[in-house]
């Protein structure tokens, strides 16, 4: 057994279900068109901005403005590639064939994660370049300062999010569990936590508001965030391994 | 080769399985007994890998399971048809399985055509019937040639066309010198396939036998009596050592003796009889006995339905039968 071989079934496992076509390509979809659509509706409302919102209008983090709803599609495809197996009884089968369980799950987490990464880096460019496209003079270019960084990190962003998800499925096993917390986590309270004033200073730790930081050129100004685009990433990522871990602890104790 | 040793499971205060040891052969059928929840699926889980055992040990030709390098390689079960992703084509869903342990892809398109589903390789498995399913799950335990074969209750559900395949399956991989372990909670099923068998009730071993042994100390013979000069057959048949019981309605039941006898005997001493008859009791009604004392859901029999009542609430108190019948064995 070895983990190339575990690799290569994880492949086959993940590109022969439909829902991983209909989930990425709903990820890709929303998010571009939102995107282009906010693009469109702040380049019109640029000349009726106060000064302040001008000096601190972002055309590139405008423009991955869909990915608040894109990332809930991402969630779903993070999910159910894990809870999939519990779901149908596949797990069974598939502990079966291969009995090293952190071998099983880090196999499917890598091949899932290489391909939200794979998507979520199309997505942000298309994002960006659409999106750009449709602020007119407003826009910003990919050469300018960190804009690139930011471009990229949309990608990163929109895959840390689906592997979060896979962590928390492969902890809770229900996909209707699952979904029924990252959603309205992710869609709602994060963003009231992370914009009412009582709770900012804990919201603005919640693996997405600390992680869309890498999305941001212009810093808004009267931000007083404790931690800049690669450290708000970073505070993802730990959130990242935290699920993980918690998915392959228990996954290892659990009897299947 | 399958060994146990001591297995236990625990479910909170529950015993699953209790300290079970026996050893499963190569080259033969064994079949795995017992009442719904006996306790098979879990042992069987267990031997898999699935669940952890709270106590005991259970070895694959001498290694624990996850210590096998390509598990399916050395042993393919069949645990539920269920046990597959609905959406995945029956080509793709063994691909994957034979990819995760190194299998050369071509055994995909073999081992569909030994089970029929080449048809349908292509089709996704949600559109499946119950039958077909559990084909593809057959495909799946044979995928990498295993020496060690293990299906749980594999003819449930199936048509007289699959059970009649199923079995004659089991025995040609015993014969090619296979250890073949199969789950069943019908008696008249492993009679005919199995040549061992294991029996348990409640998570604990009654019975590990050969199917030889087991028909011949359980399929009790008697020859059923009806006469109206009832104290004097009784006082013939006793002087001739003939041991009786009576079964209720005049009807008296002689163990140990022939029909022919007790009938010259009957006549010798001028007795009138109503109906001589030998009887045989069935594996089935042996098997109900022997777990009587250990079935968990017994079915009420004051329900209002004109059914017989189970055989296995009827005459001996059922688990000293069964513990009667182990000591002899030893």
């Amino acid at each position: 057994m070895t983990a190339v071989q575990v690799v290569r079934s994880e492949w086959t496992k993940i590109r022969s279900v439909a829902s991983t076509v209909w989930t990425l390509s709903l990820a890709v979809v929303v998010t571009v068109a939102l995107g282009m659509l906010i693009s469109a509706l702040s380049s019109n409302e640029f000349d009726d901005m106060s000064r302040r919102d001008r000096l601190s209008f972002d055309p590139t983090f405008i423009s991955f403005a869909g990915m608040s709803l894109g990332q809930l599609a991402m969630i779903v495809f993070g999910v159910l590639v894990v809870s999939n197996e519990y779901s149908t009884g596949m797990i069974r089968t598939s502990l079966a064939a291969v009995p090293q369980r952190g071998t099983f799950l880090f196999s499917k987490i890598a091949v899932a994660t290489v391909l939200a990464l794979a998507v979520g880096l199309v997505t942000s460019f298309v994002a960006f370049f659409l999106g750009q496209a449709m602020l007119g003079s407003h826009r910003a270019s990919i050469g300018d300062a960190h804009v690139l960084r930011a471009v990229i990190g949309g990608g990163v962003y929109m895959t840390l999010i689906a592997v979060f998800s896979m962590g928390v499925a492969a902890m809770l096993r229900s996909p209707m569990l699952s979904l029924g917390i990252l959603m309205p986590f992710f869609f709602l309270i994060s963003n009231i936590l992370g914009n009412v004033d009582a709770t900012k200073k804990i919201g603005q730790y919640l693996p997405d508001q600390a992680g869309s930081r890498i999305m941001q050129v212009v810093t808004p100004l009267d931000d007083d965030t404790p931690y800049g685009p690669w450290g708000g990433l970073g505070i993802m990522a730990l959130w990242v391994i935290a699920a993980l871990l918690g998915g392959y602890v228990l996954l290892k104790r659990r009897d299947a | 080769m399958i060994e146990l040793e001591g297995l236990t499971k625990r479910y909170g205060e529950k015993l699953a399985v209790n300290n079970l040891t026996f050893t499963v052969r190569p080259g033969m059928v064994t079949g795995f007994l017992g009442p719904n929840g006996a306790g098979k699926s879990t042992t069987m889980r267990m031997m898999l890998g699935l669940d952890r055992p709270t106590a005991g040990d259970v070895r694959i030709d001498g290694q624990h399971y996850d210590r096998l390098k390509d598990p399916l390689k050395y042993i393919g079960a069949l645990l539920d048809a269920k046990a597959m992703h609905g959406g995945r084509s029956a080509r793709n869903h063994l691909l994957c399985l034979a990819q995760s342990n190194g299998i050369p892809s071509r055994r995909v398109a073999e081992v569909l055509d030994t089970v029929g589903l080449t048809a349908v390789a292509r089709k996704k498995a949600k559109g499946f019937s119950l039958g077909m399913g559990q084909r593809l799950g057959i495909a799946g335990a044979l995928l990498g040639d295993p020496r060690i074969l293990m299906f749980d209750e594999p003819v449930n559900g199936l048509d007289p066309e699959g059970i009649h395949w199923i079995r004659n399956l089991m025995k040609s991989l015993a014969a090619q010198g296979r250890t073949v372990f199969v789950s069943s909670h019908l008696m008249s099923e492993m009679a005919l396939t199995a040549d061992h068998l294991v029996v348990i009730g409640q998570g604990r071993l009654l019975a590990d036998t050969s199917m030889a042994d087991f028909i011949a100390q359980n399929s009790r013979s008697y020859v059923r009596i009806r006469t109206p000069q009832r104290e004097r057959l009784l006082d013939v048949l006793h002087l001739a050592g003939i041991t009786v019981v009576e079964s209720g309605s005049g009807v008296l039941e002689a163990d140990g003796g022939r029909a022919e006898q007790i009938g010259e005997l009957a006549a010798q001493h001028q007795i009138v009889l109503h109906e001589l008859s030998p009887q045989q009791a069935s594996l089935e009604e042996a098997f109900m006995q022997l777990t009587a004392g250990s079935v968990e859901y017994h079915a009420h029999t004051d329900a209002p339905y004109d059914v017989p009542p189970p055989a296995a609430q009827q005459p001996q108190p059922p688990q000293q039968w069964g513990d009667d019948w182990n000591r002899s064995r030893r």
